[in-house]
């Protein structure tokens, strides 16, 4: 391990200040300051703590919510109807009770996806170590957190010790120089990336994004470039804080006081990587390569500048590449090597804990209002939070989605992963402004396209894939 | 847990890469709030067509494969979702260890929490073992976690594991009472983290107890 004294990037600070002890070459026992849970990967994790009569250990680091398996019809109060659906939510109910931790349950207003709620109330600060029973617990470097997936096993082990075994990750950069074009979003940004290096491209590594094209987004769209950093296999992402960070996070910690927030401020100017602190890896990216894109295939690195053809098999040097390629044209029932433009869809999702927020909702609304969406399109918009849909409410974009014919649902993890009753049918072919398009992830046999939502938005006007820079002419 | 030093059995070829979790338990298999009843799920849409059918196409349904205790993966084996019941569904179907190039993260360290053991081999061996097993269906396929070897035919291969994973199998070590034994230490560690940094302490407790939390979203 790199000694404390030498110049440190800022996942090498971040570990180090949370190392309770230095297992062995590779591994750390890490603390965790802030646990997030759902209520379908830790049912297990609460039973094994019962089962050797195990107590958790600071049950005001963590925090519940159920969102995964909600149904998100617009009607209330909610009720769950499955019957194993609704057991999850009432053991986690049970659990939160008997150990003393937090939950957002189903009729709170304040529920929503995990990671969409834990940084809009105010949970989540730089310098911070969260983690969560989700691989998308990545977002969180957006706010100078250090925040990664994990399983159900090392839930209970965060239960019962407030720590985890932590194997520390290789680390890379990512810089992208100059500025995002009109129409290209970090969605797009993060697609890009994706394509480029990789499902695994970043697989071990802890990755921290800069350059200008960084310091411009916003801090919502930052969770959204660190939310997919996973889908390149990245252990975990990060984004020094900035004023940006800063302002965010103070505006909703409202338990921060005058008296802390200096100090807290003036730790938080520490979180960079220092100017020669070395990594394993480096890429380099030009905001202005990035066009909007869309998924053609069955994992986010087949993915495609929307004016560009897909890629023809011949081009895949990899027989076994190749032969993935051509299983996911033959599953998403396209043809290699031709345009994604024009290509019919008769559904809309816009959501997710990767584009569920309310800049999100905004730019869809611009994009719609005035508009309808086309004739046998469902469009569904699910709100990443109660305080995301208040908000949309508010400010007249839930209205305008309705009018122009989306169905404005209740905040839940929805059709992202259908685990409750949006689903997607055999065959049918989606727009989504979700991360993931492995088969069969939105409903058995079901054809998922990832794109941003203005592309989303487009996609339901037109009632087919377009370019969303064509429709704002 | 008993402690695992040498599994043996037949191999079954599944040389797809990226192959997610979702794919290895589907989400209609996630429902429950215990581990079991998942072996009915391991890569359901891979065994089962649109009707439930068993698909004879799958290497899981072939004679020669069936109660398959090892897989052969390929590039990126378990990448996609945290859940947990990928690896505890794959073991409860019988698989004893997984053979892949490389492993989505989250996905290994579930599979050495439960002692599946994930064998991380180069490229050209995990190619090697496939056409081997490919073309010997049902061939014995044996890996020795003590010398980290892999022997098939009269092949013989390393495969890599940390050496505290593989104490982990050879030992059968409990992870969370071994770290309940530094409790002292941890909280020592925590008591001085929240006096240094008192704005990460117990905020899960103090942002629900906070008033009106979320307060300025714009």
């Amino acid at each position: 391990m790199k000694s404390c004294s030498q110049a440190r990037t800022l996942y090498r600070k971040m570990v180090d200040s949370h190392t309770v002890q230095i297992l062995d070459e590779h591994n750390v026992l890490l603390y965790v300051d802030l646990h997030l849970m759902n209520e379908y990967t830790s049912p297990q994790a609460f039973a094994g703590l019962d089962a050797a009569d195990r107590a958790v250990a600071v049950p005001g680091a963590h925090v519940a919510v159920v969102d995964h398996i909600i149904p998100t019809h617009p009607v209330t109060p909610r009720i769950i109807q499955d019957p194993a659906s609704a057991l999850q939510a009432l053991n986690l109910r049970r659990n939160c009770e008997r150990h003393g931790i937090t939950l957002y349950d189903t009729n709170d207003e304040r529920q929503g996806i995990e990671h969409i709620i834990a940084p809009e109330l105010g949970m989540i600060r730089p310098g911070m170590v969260v983690l969560c029973g989700d691989s998308h617990t990545t977002t969180y470097g957006a706010l100078g957190a250090l925040g990664f997936g994990i399983g159900t096993s090392e839930i209970e082990h965060i239960l019962a010790t407030q720590t985890l075994v932590y194997r520390v990750a290789s680390e890379m950069r990512i810089r992208v120089d100059g500025q995002l074009p009109l129409g290209a979003s970090a969605k797009d940004l993060i697609l890009h990336i994706i394509g480029n290096i990789g499902a695994q491209g970043a697989r071990g590594y802890a990755v921290e994004f800069c350059g200008a094209a960084i310091d411009a987004l916003s801090v919502e769209a930052r969770m959204t470039l660190c939310n997919m950093a996973v889908e390149a296999g990245a252990r975990a992402a990060l984004i020094a804080p900035d004023k940006k960070t800063i302002e965010y996070v103070l505006a909703r910690a409202s338990d921060i006081d005058d008296d802390m927030r200096d100090r807290a401020v003036s730790a938080w100017a520490s979180l960079f990587s220092d100017e020669n602190a070395s990594v394993e890896k480096m890429f380099h990216f030009e905001a202005s390569d990035v066009e909007p894109q869309v998924t053609w295939g069955t994992s986010p690195d087949q993915t495609v500048g929307v004016t560009r053809p897909t890629p023809a098999l011949e081009s895949i040097s990899s027989p076994m590449q190749q032969e993935a390629a051509r299983r996911a044209f033959q599953y998403m029932g396209l043809a290699p090597g031709a345009s994604l433009l024009g290509l019919p869809v008769q559904r809309v999702f816009i959501g997710s804990c990767t584009n569920a927020r309310i800049e999100d909702l905004r730019v869809v609304a611009g994009m719609v209002q005035g508009r309808r969406v086309a004739e046998g399109v469902r469009a569904m918009v699910v709100p990443g939070s109660g305080s995301v849909r208040r908000q949309a409410e508010q400010e007249g974009i839930a209205d305008i989605l309705m009018v122009a014919g989306f169905e404005w649902r209740q905040p839940g993890c929805s059709m992202c992963l259908a685990m409750n009753d949006d689903v997607l049918e055999p065959q049918e072919r989606c727009a989504s402004t979700t991360n993931r398009n492995f088969e069969g992830r939105q409903g058995r046999a079901g054809r998922t396209h990832l794109m941003s939502p203005a592309m989303a938005a487009a996609a339901a006007i037109a009632g087919k894939i377009i370019d969303v820079r064509t429709l704002t002419i | 847990m008993q402690a695992l030093s040498y599994i043996e059995g037949v191999a079954a070829p599944l040389p797809i890469p990226n192959l997610d979790t979702d794919q290895i338990m589907p989400k209609q298999f996630l429902k429950g709030i215990d581990k079991e009843g998942l072996a009915e799920g391991v890569l359901y849409d891979f065994r089962f067509d649109d009707e439930g059918a068993s698909r004879p196409d799958c290497v899981l349904n072939q004679t020669a494969y069936k109660g398959a205790d090892i897989l052969v993966g390929a590039e990126n084996f378990g990448c996609g979702s945290s859940r947990e019941h990928a690896v505890w569904g794959l073991m409860q179907f019988g698989i004893k260890a997984v053979i892949a190039p490389s492993f989505g993260e989250i996905f290994y360290s579930n599979a050495i929490n439960n002692r599946l053991l994930v064998a991380r081999v180069s490229d050209r061996d995990a190619d090697r073992i496939t056409s081997v097993i490919k073309a010997n269906p049902g061939i014995a396929v044996a890996l020795d976690i003590e010398a980290l070897t892999i022997a098939v035919a009269e092949e013989k291969m390393p495969f890599q594991l940390a050496p505290r994973h593989r104490d982990a199998f050879l030992g059968g070590l409990d992870m969370i009472e071994t770290t309940l034994k530094e409790t002292n230490k941890i909280k020592a560690f925590a008591a001085e983290w929240a006096a240094k940094s008192p704005w990460l302490d117990n905020v899960g407790g103090k942002v629900a107890l906070s008033e009106n939390p979320g307060k300025a979203i714009s």
